[in-house]
């Protein structure tokens, strides 16, 4: 009898031991995936009382914590919340977390492995645990005038420094108040959040990195690049532009937008070609560069990738395998081009920084409460897209767009700006996009900039439309060089 | 071949009631420390009720100290202090969950339900009072025996109770549950007493004629097909309790500790082949046939359904929470599991506020009185003796093994109760009484041996038989 009992015995072991087992495999291995997942409250709960760190601009947060007296320890805030909301993002309880707020969640609520020592400080210490700051590159006078100048309108605007790739500006409107998303009333929130998903204008829908448009004229710098980079053009080489041009395979010509020819000549060179933005010239070299020539000169400005990572911008396109007459189209930045208005920027600052695309970013410096650096973004190279001496002569004819041609309202006094204005449509029946992209100053750029306004108003031509996005770029531009 | 030299393993005669109450004034530091911990990370002080948690525990603890002193003195040192903190523990984590309840109530703008801690404290000294008159009372397990009959029948009758209309209580769709005064009992629990101690002498009577041997397949002797009667009737009885009562733990708990005692007492792992047979044939029948079963075994292969975060989810998110090391009593959410986290799911509370390193202290705790137990049965001189004390341990193991594992979902959620830890005064009150009978049994294996005594008659009857 009592080898059974022994063996019971071993059997009773056996049965614990499973249960230390799987208990082991739940709370060490499994615990991250549970702890990662939305419906898990505790984790919700937790994270929404923590001490948050501060998402700043310089020493000026436009995200806080702040301590509350309700069941949350702490109310985030943020001053200036619609300003800088396609950044900052919000935080709430009942929705999440979106932008910064998101990708920068482990860092802001200190539990990123690499502050792993100071929260077993803290543990230790018993101090409460408290994120780290996260500084941005935005320039706050840049991100107002931006905001400023998109009132009423709908559009988003970004601005790059060139040799660098930090984002200085980065606004869409209409914009959304995160302050209503964080709110601890969570019956007001769920309020809010209704209100704004269904608001027809779509005010959380960030335009400057998650909606693609049809670049329009604007793509035709990416063209010039193609043409001057495949030695076969200079800025003086004439080209083919008359007022309307049969394209191969279809009854339907490429026109220019005033029906006339192009500066009056129907071999216009190159200059003067960019400065009227004439369509049939740069539909010629489309024809005669090819749709590979130019996706590879878009791909080496950022398109196809997705670009700034803290928040996630979509990959602009250039279309696959386009006919004869889509080639002419997309290379006036037609048919199925499609650019967020960050790409359009980074093709204005690659050319402004010597051909050299830099990886845009948005977080400088991640410090934690006690002031240690945690983390510092350096610039990074994302491609060298043209030779330096495209890129000055491409600057050269984007200064003549703005001194003599479309670009006009783009100047600034004192100041050599390089810009290029755009048109672009979707259908006859929508409202065109007006788009300008410019940097400044010329010979020694510190900032780039694209502007896209959203069913704007205007006539359909380049004129109205630089009309109407360029004095956004122009105080944007201001902003940044202090003037 | 005597009994004596092939059954009882020789231990050297020592009380032992000093280093018993060494590791009694341990447990209920513990305990205590526990409890003023709660009370200090929740309400940032030291709880006004601490004193009378302590003195609860401790003199309770003292005073089944002192009556093994009297009237068992060589009782195991080890299974009283196990029982004791685990009791302790529980009812600290009851006081715990009963704060976060509160807490979430009044944030509710809701009442808070009275706490169930206090409430908790008397059950346990209902608990050591049986624990009393089983040790002042029996004086001898072996009277017991005699009751066999009379025990099986008190265990089919409690067992039954539930389903008397008028008296029984459905309650989480289970019905296990007798309503009297305003009260509610479970009487499940005391009928696995009774059936153990019902099994135990049954099986020493019957066992030669189920040791007899029939067919040998793949290795193992086979039992003779008409000797297949009392299983078959144990798994008919198990079956019912589950069709009738939903009570898929009991079911399990009732079958495997036949089964368990079957196998010691032949000796034949045949048995235990049939039973598991029996086992998984009833199984596969009921998960095809009855919807609770088939929803308790989707709950545990797939427990974040669509249907939003159940009580298993709710646990392993708990426990997950509480990671390697935990976040501290006080500091968890048990609450969030509403009153199940201090009755069916205190472990999940333990595993989130002490982590796996005090889950698996628990664990250990249990294991120990496992294994005592199963000690105790190993020393014992006598068969019933042997056997009861295997049914008590095997009791536990099967109990702790059968929720631990639903909580942290090892194996499907099925309602029983934690021994010792969970809110509930029957199981309480019986499992004090279960170790009461496992110190006495051990009294008797551990007491030495007088060759003089003279021998009792069942032990002559036995050896006899045995010839």
């Amino acid at each position: 009898m009592n080898s059974a009992i022994r063996r019971l015995a071993v059997a009773a072991i056996i049965l614990m031991l499973a249960l230390m087992a799987n208990s082991t495999y739940l709370q060490a291995f499994r615990a991250g995936e549970l702890n990662g997942r939305n419906d898990n409250r505790r984790v919700r709960d937790d994270q929404f009382s923590v001490n948050r760190g501060p998402i700043l601009i310089g020493s000026t947060p436009i995200a806080q914590s702040k301590p509350s007296d309700d069941r949350f320890e702490f109310q985030r805030s943020y001053p200036s919340g619609p300003v800088f909301a396609p950044v900052t993002g919000y935080y709430s309880y009942l929705y999440g977390r979106s932008a910064i707020e998101l990708t920068q969640n482990s860092q802001l609520n200190g539990s990123d492995p690499s502050m792993v020592f100071r929260r077993v400080v803290d543990v230790v210490t018993d101090r409460r645990q408290q994120g780290a700051s996260v500084s941005l590159t935005l320039n706050a006078a840049a991100q107002q005038a931006a905001y400023k100048g998109l009132a009423g309108k709908k559009g988003a605007v970004v601005a790059i420094e060139p040799k660098t790739g930090k984002v200085l500006a980065l606004v869409s409107r209409p914009s959304y108040d995160p302050n209503e998303l964080a709110g601890h009333d969570l019956t007001k929130v769920s309020a809010a959040w209704k209100r704004l998903t269904e608001d027809p204008d779509k005010p959380m829908s960030n335009r400057a990195i998650k909606e693609l448009y049809p670049p329009g004229s604007t793509f035709k710098l990416v063209t010039s690049a193609a043409a001057l980079s495949s030695g076969k053009y200079t800025p003086e080489t004439k080209v083919h532009s008359p007022a309307e041009l049969p394209l191969p395979q279809t009854t339907v010509p490429l026109v220019n937008e005033n029906g006339r020819n192009c500066g009056g000549s129907d071999n216009a060179t190159l200059t003067v070609a960019l400065r009227n933005s004439c369509n049939t010239a740069f539909g010629t070299i489309g024809l005669d560069l090819g749709p590979d020539a130019l996706r590879e000169q878009a791909e080496k400005f950022g398109f196809g990738e997705r670009q700034l990572p803290e928040l996630g911008a979509v990959a602009s396109q250039f279309p696959t395998d386009p006919n004869q007459p889509q080639t002419a189209q997309s290379a006036i930045g037609q048919f199925d081009v499609r650019a967020t208005p960050l790409q359009m920027a980074m093709v204005a600052a690659g050319i402004a920084n010597q051909g050299d695309v830099m990886k845009p970013y948005l977080v400088q410096s991640v410090r934690t409460a006690d002031l240690k650096t945690v983390s510092e973004t350096k610039p990074e190279s994302l491609h060298q897209a043209i030779t330096p001496e495209v890129a000055s002569q491409l600057t050269a004819m984007m200064v003549d767009v703005v001194e003599n041609g479309t670009g006009k309202p783009g100047r600034i006094d004192g100041v050599q700006v390089a810009g290029k204005t755009g048109t672009a449509q979707t259908s006859k029946e929508k409202p065109p996009f007006a788009w300008f992209t410019s940097f400044a100053p010329a010979n020694d750029p510190k900032v780039a900039v694209a502007v896209m306004i959203e069913d704007a108003n205007v006539a359909r031509d380049d004129i109205s439309g630089g009309a109407l996005a360029a004095p956004i770029a122009k105080s944007v531009m201001e902003a940044v060089l202090g003037q | 071949m005597s009994i004596a030299s092939t059954s009882v393993i020789q231990i050297i005669p020592r009380s032992r009631r000093g280093v018993e109450l060494m590791l009694l004034l341990i447990a209920i530091g513990v305990s205590v420390g526990a409890y003023v911990n709660i009370g200090i990370t929740v309400q940032d002080k030291v709880p006004a009720s601490t004193g009378y948690y302590a003195a609860g525990i401790g003199l309770l603890a003292f005073i089944a100290h002192m009556a093994l002193r009297y009237r068992a003195p060589y009782a195991d040192p080890v299974i009283l202090p196990c029982a004791v903190l685990l009791n302790g523990l529980g009812v600290a984590m009851i006081h715990r969950v009963d704060l976060g309840l509160a807490i979430a109530a009044e944030a509710r703008g809701a009442t808070p339900r009275a706490p169930a801690a206090p409430q908790q404290i008397t059950w346990t000294a209902v608990g050591i009072v049986l624990f009393l008159v089983v040790i002042l009372v029996i004086r001898d397990h072996r009277r017991l025996q005699a009751l066999t009959y009379t025990a099986g029948l008190a265990g089919l009758v409690l067992l039954i109770l539930p389903l008397v209309p008028g008296l029984g209580a459905d309650i989480n769709g289970a019905k296990i549950w007798v309503r009297l005064l305003g009260m509610s009992f479970q009487p499940g629990e005391f009928a696995k007493l009774c059936l153990v101690v019902f099994f135990a002498g049954y099986l020493v009577v019957k066992r030669d004629v189920l040791t007899l041997a029939g067919h040998r397949f793949l290795g193992l002797d086979l039992p003779r097909a008409r000797d297949l009667g009392p299983i078959l009737i144990a798994w008919g009885v198990s079956l019912g309790v589950l069709v009738f009562e939903k009570d898929l733990g009991s079911s399990l708990l009732f079958f495997g500790l036949f089964l368990f005692l079957l196998y010691v007492a032949t000796e034949r792992a045949g048995w235990l082949l049939i039973g598991f047979l029996l086992f998984a044939g009833g199984a596969w029948f009921a998960y095809g046939t009855f919807g609770h079963v088939h929803k308790r075994v989707e709950d545990w292969l797939n427990p974040f359904n669509e249907q939003g975060v159940g009580q298993v989810a709710n646990a392993l998110m708990g426990q997950a929470w509480g990671g390697v090391l935990g976040r501290g009593l006080g500091q968890g959410r048990p609450e969030l599991l509403g009153f199940y986290g201090q009755s069916d799911f205190i472990i999940s509370s333990f595993g989130e506020e002490l982590g796996l390193t005090g889950l698996i202290a628990i664990i250990l705790v249990y294991t120990l009185l496992v294994e005592r137990g199963l000690r105790t049965a190993l020393g014992c001189r006598d068969i019933f003796g042997k056997l009861l004390a295997t049914g008590l341990a095997m009791s536990f193991a099967l109990q702790v093994f059968v929720i631990v594992g639903g909580v942290t979902g090892l194996i499907p959620l099925t309602g029983l109760a934690t021994p010792f830890m969970a809110l509930g005064g029957t199981s309480l009150v019986a499992n004090w009484a279960i170790v009461a009978l496992l110190l006495r049994i051990s009294d008797q294996a551990r007491r030495p041996q007088t060759p003089a005594a003279p021998v009792s008659d069942e032990t002559i009857a036995m050896a006899v038989q045995k010839q």
